[in-house]
């Protein structure tokens, strides 16, 4: 569903991505880690289309990027830790909006299936601006998915929730992954990648120092993992 | 409860719902959504057409005060007054509107939609052209009242669309780059006003002709050029709109 080969990413004259290879299979939930300004919201902003790279050849959904960037689009949900929506538009507001921007047949429909599906549809019409933190990023994979996107990119989906909110967002997350997407989330709590992922990869110095599957990990615990992959 | 909404998205599972391939009418939904999305949150937030209304009252009453003139001078001021303050408050207009797209990461989430990116454009100089326009629209009898000069003369109106496109289409562009920057209030006017100067001038020009009472055949030159100004600012903005948001 995704192949990356050889990426090369430069911010000028610094490198951030130096050479990176990385595949994902269809279906596969993969948590990818490592330290901050390794790289990693780069590299989902690459395979977002929202970055282009500079050097490497990258496919989603057997699209190339930055080529057939609007064909990777149609197939793809990003969620960051900023919710992109509009604080001033109620929940149906806002999935309308993007509902159209997607032309999404059967809108209504649609919106009220994803509500439901999020757990939000009781607060349907109430501006976004009121919602909590924990709300706003449930809506936001709502949003996310839909389009019913093949693959969702996850950008560190529980930074600044409560413990609640992160207990519920895991629901979304499972929900999400059941439905038989590629999922990509990108995190640092080792403890929720080791709960949602099947596969688990270290991004360490702009490459993929190391990857393991969940099966593979039952040996070996997922902090040890993380650390050998760091210090190798 | 996770379980719950499993079996819950497992039941609503969609189809292909979404129109996968780029069509004219996608790009026109896509505008028009845009259009839709900006006048509803304006709608119920009021925050940029007051603060552009507020703003473009202050400037004609403070220039109406500092500038104790007599008809005659006060009509050959009027074209100048009028602009400046458009202009100022179409650049605080300007500068609001893509902040609004910047703050929550909106941006990112219109440019993430599998449409062609000159929607995006279309859409917010679209709005921000009805923003200005409103403005205008309560500024100009404000302004005949004030200075005692009547401003309800169709060329006039015309000219004032004209400038008002020019300038909306080349500082939506401008806007959508400085916003990437963290000096995005101080940045915009410094990059706008050097670029839109010709669209102010002619707009200046044509309508300072039109309240001198010149025909309209009189200030055609100034208007063709505000026509040349707007078309290449479209095509320029639409043509380069795409590599300006994307890094």
């Amino acid at each position: 569903m995704i192949t990356v080969k050889k990426l090369v990413k430069r911010f000028g004259l610094k490198p951030v991505l130096r050479g990176l290879d990385f595949e994902v299979q269809p279906g596969e939930f993969v948590a990818l880690l490592g330290p901050n300004g390794a790289g990693k919201t780069t590299f989902l902003r690459i395979l977002s289309s929202l970055l282009r790279p500079s050097l490497g050849d990258v496919r989603v959904a057997g699209y190339r990027l930055p080529n057939e960037a609007a064909q990777v689009r149609a197939r793809l949900g990003v969620v960051s830790h900023l919710p992109l929506l509009y604080g001033d538009l109620t929940a149906e507001e806002n999935l309308r909006f993007y509902a159209r921007i997607y032309s999404i047949a059967d809108m209504e429909a649609r919106i009220t299936e994803v509500l439901e599906m999020v757990g939000l549809e009781h607060r349907r019409r109430d501006l976004v601006r009121t919602y909590s933190r924990g709300m706003q990023q449930r809506l936001a994979i709502g949003r996310a998915v839909l389009h019913d996107p093949d693959v969702i990119l996850f950008d560190e989906p529980y930074t600044g929730l409560d413990q609640d909110a992160s207990s519920m967002l895991d629901g979304v997350l499972k929900t999400v992954a059941a439905q038989g997407r590629t999922v990509v989330m990108t995190s640092h709590d080792l403890a929720r990648a080791e709960e949602l992922a099947t596969r688990f990869d270290v991004l360490s110095r702009g490459v993929i120092a190391a990857s393991a599957t969940r099966r593979q990990m039952k040996k070996n615990n997922l902090l040890t993992f993380y650390k050998q992959a760091l210090a190798g | 409860m996770a379980e719950d909404l499993t079996k819950a998205a497992r039941k609503t599972l969609p189809t292909d719902r979404v129109a996968r391939e780029q069509t004219s009418g996608n790009f026109i939904k896509a505008i028009s959504a845009v259009v839709w999305k900006d006048l509803q949150a304006e709608f119920r937030s009021r925050e940029l057409f007051l603060a552009m209304l507020v703003f473009s009252l202050l400037i004609i009453l403070i220039f109406n005060f500092a500038l104790e003139l007599d008809i005659k001078t006060r009509q050959s001021v009027t074209a100048g007054v009028l602009w400046a303050t458009f202009a100022f408050a179409g650049t605080l207009g300007l500068n609001r509107s893509m902040a609004i797209e910047k703050d929550r990461g909106c941006i990112d989430g219109l440019l993430l939609a599998p449409v062609d990116r000159s929607a995006i454009f279309f859409g917010k100089f679209i709005s921000n052209l009805v923003f200005m326009l409103l403005v205008e629209i309560i500024v100009l009898p404000v302004y005949s009242v004030l200075y005692n000069i009547n401003l309800f003369q169709l060329g006039l109106v015309l000219v004032i669309l004209l400038g008002s496109i020019g300038y909306t289409s080349v500082g939506t562009l401008i806007s959508a780059m400085s916003v990437q920057t963290r000096t995005r209030d101080i940045l915009l006017p410094i990059l706008l006003f050097p670029v839109a100067f010709a669209v102010i001038l002619s707009a200046v020009k044509a309508s300072g002709g039109l309240l001198d009472g010149l025909t309209f055949q009189e200030v055609l030159f100034p208007i063709s050029l505000l026509i040349t100004y707007d078309v290449i600012f479209i095509a320029v903005a639409f043509m380069t709109f795409e590599s300006i948001v994307e890094e």
